[in-house]
């Protein structure tokens, strides 16, 4: 039991979490592409056309998996700065730092189909919808802990201011939600249900799955990959990286 | 207990040596207001619809422009680590901070709001609600704003980057600020949005003094 712990804390060191991230990328990017091809290959060919909504509704395949990522990687990034914050552990925060442009690109993709799909569906590119609203919001926070980390020089204090704010974000992300939720309602007018009335086709679920399993695949293999851009540039001045860039 | 008064008594006595200061971001908050008229046109019923989401909207702009203001001088001088250093909790010490900084640029930003409301055309009642609002909100705000305050002290462009950091985390506070007005209006009563007003500012009230010193910590190291 004790061995397991001390390799669990042998990989906090940026210096031997570098060649095992070297290592793990290959895997991730294989799943990533094994995933992708049984989800594109689920969502275009072998799912059927939707009633009411047409070929269109094939943009829920990335939609969907988009906005949970982007919900998700923000839980992941508070609970990586966190731990930097709590444990001081560098690797934390880098991690918390390579994981925030995959976030925002999430966010960012799931407001970008969303529009795409709008128009057919709703006949307009944008609705004040509450999820809308709040993907939005979600996406300017991001915006704001990476500003924030570029604007401080000192990478130890970018770490930790950006820590604080993304603890901030994580607290406020609840309140931000149901708060646009019910002006939603109170507002009538724009207020659009996208919740399914009937159940949806085995096959759509089995592709969007398939398809979130490729973002999370994905999301994983590119933050390894900026983290260990990060642990290179940060550790310049340590003897192993310039072995190890050789 | 005593140097949480001390602080605000400091604050405040500082801010009055410098009245132009208070005088300019208030001035701002009528300009902001004066400009939605003249780009949107004088219809009486359709500045009473926009009226609430324009003054919070303005009100929120205004206590920004306070903002950068909050800690910046007491960190130049070297007061912010004197007050690290001290005796008594640094929390309690921002907790004074942020007090003053209310009195100082929330509460007039009150006071002008229900003038500014009369050029809206909204009536009496309304007013009283919409003062009601602010005066629950804006203490919120200065709370929340002195988080961003705290992480973006002697960053490059922290002016602006403070706003890009604070502006999405007022959206709860514009909501429910705003919506009291504005169900105030629609006849449904403004109880439930001042009620979750009030408990966010309770809720803010608790942690945000604390994150405050926390982040302040950071940019002293």
């Amino acid at each position: 039991m004790s061995s397991r712990l001390i390799n669990w804390f042998r990989y906090a060191s940026p210096q031997s979490f570098y060649p095992l991230a070297g290592r793990m990328i290959p895997w991730f990017w294989g799943l990533t592409a094994i995933f992708l091809i049984a989800g594109l290959w689920i969502g275009f060919f072998v799912a059927p056309t939707d009633a009411q909504q047409g070929e269109g509704y094939r943009i829920i395949f990335v939609h969907v998996p988009a906005s949970w990522m982007s919900m998700f990687i923000y839980l992941v990034m508070a609970f990586w700065a966190g731990l930097g914050l709590a444990l001081n552990t560098r690797l934390s925060a880098m991690m918390a730092q390579a994981l925030a442009p995959t976030g925002a690109l999430m966010a960012f993709l799931s407001l970008w189909t969303g529009a795409l799909w709008g128009k057919p569906m709703w006949g307009t590119y944008w609705v004040w919808d509450a999820r809308l609203t709040s993907e939005l919001i979600l996406f300017f926070l991001y915006i704001g802990f990476i500003a924030l980390q570029a604007a401080i020089d000192d990478p130890r204090r970018a770490d930790k201011a950006g820590a604080i704010l993304a603890l901030v974000g994580v607290v406020n992300i609840p309140i931000i939600y149901f708060s646009v939720q019910w002006w939603n309602t109170l507002h009538q007018g724009a207020s659009v249900s996208i919740t399914k009335g009937s159940s949806m086709a085995e096959t759509m679920l089995w592709g969007m799955l398939l398809m979130a399993l490729a973002f999370w695949m994905y999301s994983i293999a590119v933050a390894l990959m900026r983290v260990r851009a990060i642990i290179l540039e940060r550790e310049r001045h340590s003897e192993w990286v310039k072995h190890a860039v050789e | 207990m005593n140097a949480f008064v001390a602080i605000v008594r400091r604050d405040l006595i500082i801010a009055f040596r410098r009245k132009s200061e208070v005088m300019t971001a208030l001035f701002f908050f009528a300009i902001v207001v004066s400009l939605f008229p003249l780009g949107i046109g004088p219809e009486p019923t359709l500045l009473a619809k926009i009226a609430p989401g324009v003054l919070w909207v303005a009100a929120l702009l205004a206590t920004m422009l306070g903002l950068p203001r909050l800690f910046a001088q007491d960190h130049a001088d070297g007061t912010l680590e004197q007050m690290a250093l001290a005796p008594s909790s640094l929390t309690l010490l921002v907790a004074g901070k942020v007090v003053a900084h209310w009195l100082v640029c929330g509460l007039p930003l009150v006071l002008l709001a229900p003038v500014l409301g009369v050029q809206f055309d909204l009536p009496g009642e309304t007013l009283s609600v919409l003062v009601l609002a602010l005066l629950l909100g804006t203490p919120l705000l200065s709370l929340i704003g002195a988080i961003g305050a705290a992480l973006t002290l002697g960053v490059r462009g922290g002016g602006v980057l403070l706003s890009v950091l604070v502006l999405p985390l007022y959206v709860p506070a514009l909501i429910f600020g705003a919506g009291a007005v504005e169900a105030h209006i629609a006849g449904l009563g403004a109880e439930g949005h001042l009620s979750l007003l009030g408990a966010l500012l309770v809720l803010a009230a608790a942690f945000a003094p604390w994150a405050t010193a926390a982040a302040l910590r950071i940019a002293l190291e």
